[in-house]
């Protein structure tokens, strides 16, 4: 329960700490903090099309986001979702334009499917260029993205365009059957649920399998995993497959939920954004669920505050920024026995602030 | 802090609640005419880009001060659901009833989602083909002939290079895009027809890193007048005024950035095709869907010439200028070859700016080096 409570503040503390310096900040700029702040939670939970607006965004970002919690439950920090996702997009595209599918549901989940297979090829890639080839899984990762990028670019300027699509080259739109639409007559489509469902149920399967609870082993000690006979190899492939099917399936449903087809408008950054989301969610995939939402609550959010205040697209990019350091830095204060310091033990409550401000600069070194 | 505002907005609640016992209907019926028009204007990048946002940022500067007028803008809005939310949010949360989406890729899917969806609000995209038939009537598309302008570019070049060797630094080999390079090629091959025009494509629009590069490789291989295609042009201008080589801007001017480099440049004037839509959706004429023009119609105009450009240059491209305006001239007509030795457009056919084959083109005109 205390630790539940310690999980669940920390980052609450930091998030208010962070609109508390934003509001400093913008005040210093000469627009009044309070009316910022409530132009954020207008714009982002407001009302109902607050709502859908914040929503809509998280739904990707859910996705991508487990391209890094997975693989980082299992000890490797892969931060290259942005390429199984354009990849998973090309894939989705690329099987409806090769195969003939059913228009309709079907036809989805073959699209979905596609996706998923091409992110999980992907991250394998890079977890098995660092078990077998003993490569840095964080810089190839981030280099195969590029990579991927280019393969995209190529193919839908290439063999896969549709050659009436002139000023913006793209591949083939998919048949209107496949289209994955609203929930409900609602903006947020489908893709929410496939990202807060696969969020729960590896949230679920790192919590109460042998096989998670095994990757979970690994990620913490690969020693002890191999010397309890744990395949260690296996597990870690495993989970980067995992991750990449997500971001994979994140590109097929930007596919076939906003873009009909494949272009180069499906590279927006979402495999990155993901990044940021894992780490803040500590990697628990039940925990990105709300801080995915958060963060498309920051975008929905930041577009009011754009259309009402006059502020610059930064503005947010820079509480995002405050907020991202923040979260990290109080990390730092995790170790601290709070009760140790209740006793009166005074001097040493010295040591937190110094930990906070020494991880402060580190984390915007990340940045 | 809250209290004077508290107090005000009560007093205005008071004068409201008099009034409207007395003259109720009247004040509504004021209030309906003095409603301003709310006109919505998004951007893919920062508005100052010294580029393609800035040229739209600049017509929506100028909006502002229109009488009657109210200009909610968001920038960094990426091609996304993202801009759907935006175009939807400026709808609902405040009040607009005409949108710029100004960038290409906002076009399909994003404009053609959110316009059936909200018929009594127009959309003016940039860039788009609008088609009678095929795209929903409250949606349509401006565009200018900016290539009349790179010609002018191409001809000051010309007068300007001394190593007959020109460079174009593009971003995707698109129609709109080819038709750019072409243009400058033949602007500056009508003046001396042996220069070349070295094209080197960077793959995106914003690619500042690859777009040093190119400036950089294209002025070691011996160009000395550099233009381009891509979304902020402030890179390779910079990078080509420090390698000591001029330059002829684009989307709008980056005349400040390298005063003693750049020669003129090819700018949009966007705020003709602002005004139009604007006019019509004030006094509720249909909208505008099909919107172009070119230096005739003030859709696109030429920077100031630079300090170091010869009277001789300047005379003889105003004179080509005043012949664009008059309609007496045509930059695509009688024989072009395309570099590959192919006849693109026959001897004896005039392409007039209207014509949509040139929206579609896909070659690069002889003297150009670059395959698109």
């Amino acid at each position: 329960m205390r630790h539940a409570l310690k999980e669940f503040a920390l980052p609450v503390f930091a998030i208010a700490a962070a609109l508390l310096l934003f509001g400093v900040l913008v005040a210093f700029a000469g627009v009044d903090p309070v009316e910022v702040w409530a132009t954020l939670f207008k714009g982002a939970f407001g009302d109902w099309f607050s709502w859908q607006n914040t929503l809509q965004r998280a739904a990707p970002l859910m996705l991508t986001a487990l391209c890094v919690a997975l693989p980082a439950r299992a000890g490797l920090i892969v931060i290259g979702g942005e390429g199984a996702l354009v990849l998973g997009g090309l894939a989705a595209a690329a099987l409806a334009h090769a195969v003939p599918l059913p228009g309709n549901m079907a036809g989805t989940a073959m699209v979905c499917l596609a996706g998923a297979l091409a992110g999980a090829l992907w991250i394998v890639l890079a977890g098995w260029l660092r078990q077998y080839r003993g490569i840095n899984e964080t810089i190839s990762s981030l280099l195969l993205a590029y990579i991927a990028i280019g393969i995209f670019k190529h193919l839908v300027e290439g063999p896969l365009r549709d050659p009436a699509s002139l000023n913006k080259p793209s591949t083939y739109a998919l048949d209107a059957g496949m289209l994955i639409g609203g929930i409900g007559g609602s903006d947020v489509h489908w893709g929410f649920v496939i990202g807060v469902v696969a969020c729960l149920g590896l949230g679920w399967w790192l919590r109460a399998t042998a096989s998670g609870f095994s990757v979970r082993v690994v990620g913490g000690n690969p020693r002890t995993a191999q010397l309890v006979g744990l395949p260690a190899t296996r597990l870690i492939l495993g989970a980067c497959g995992l991750g990449g099917a997500c971001a994979g399936l994140a590109g097929a449903v930007e596919v076939a939920a906003v873009h009909t087809n494949a272009n180069a408008s499906l590279i927006a950054g979402y495999g990155y954004a993901g990044i940021l989301v894992s780490f803040i969610a500590r990697h628990n995939p039940v925990a990105i669920v709300p801080v995915a939402i958060l963060f498309g609550g920051f975008g929905a959010a930041g577009s009011l505050l754009q259309r009402r205040l006059g502020l610059p697209d930064a503005s947010v990019l820079v509480l995002q920024g405050i907020a991202f350091v923040l979260i990290l830095a109080s990390e730092g204060l995790r170790m601290v026995d709070w009760k140790a310091l209740g006793r009166g033990a005074f001097p040493k409550s010295a040591k937190s602030p110094k930990a906070t401000a020494a991880a402060a600069p580190a984390a915007e070194a990340v940045q | 802090m809250t209290s004077p505002i508290n107090r005000r907005d009560s007093l205005k609640s008071l004068a409201a609640l008099g009034a409207a016992g007395t003259l109720g209907g009247w004040s509504a019926l004021a209030g309906a005419q003095a409603k301003p028009l709310t006109v919505g204007v998004i951007y893919v990048g920062a508005r100052d880009d010294y580029g393609y946002n800035q040229a739209h940022a600049m017509a929506a500067a100028e909006v502002k001060k229109l009488p009657g007028v109210k200009v909610v803008e968001e920038e960094n809005v990426p091609e996304t659901a993202a801009v759907q939310k935006t175009m939807a949010g400026m709808i609902s949360q405040d009040g607009a009833k005409l949108l710029f989406p100004t960038s290409f890729g906002y076009f399909d899917p994003h404009i053609l989602a959110v316009a059936p969806k909200n018929p009594d609000v127009r959309f003016s995209h940039c860039g788009g083909l609008w088609t009678e038939g095929k795209h929903p009537k409250n949606a349509g598309s401006f565009f200018g002939y900016i290539d009349e302008c790179q010609f002018l570019n191409g001809v000051i070049a010309a007068h300007m290079t001394k190593s007959n060797k020109i460079a174009f630094v593009a971003a995707k080999p698109i129609p709109q895009v080819l038709r750019n390079i072409n243009a400058f090629t033949l602007g500056a091959r009508s003046v001396k027809p042996g220069i070349t025009c070295s094209v080197i494509f960077t793959g995106d629009w914003s690619m500042a890193v690859k777009e040093a590069e190119a400036t950089n490789s294209l002025a070691d291989q011996g160009c000395d007048v550099f233009t381009m295609h891509v979304d902020g042009p402030k890179v390779v201008v910079e990078t080509a005024a420090k390698r000591g080589k001029m330059v002829c801007g684009y989307h709008a001017s980056q005349a400040k950035l390298a005063p003693n480099a750049y020669l003129t440049g090819a700018e949009w004037n966007w705020l003709t095709a602002y005004k139009t839509a604007i006019e019509a959706a004030q006094s509720g004429k249909p909208h505008p869907n099909f919107l172009r023009g070119g230096l005739k119609e003030g859709y696109v105009k030429m920077s100031a010439y630079g300090p170091m450009v010869p009277d001789a240059a300047k005379k003889q491209a105003d004179e080509i200028k005043a012949k664009m305006i008059a309609g007496t001239f045509d930059i695509f007509k009688d024989g072009i070859k395309d570099n590959k030795g192919a006849v693109v457009v026959p001897a004896g056919k005039v392409l007039k700016q209207t014509d949509l084959e040139l929206e579609k083109m896909n070659y690069l005109v002889e003297g150009v080096i670059g395959s698109a």
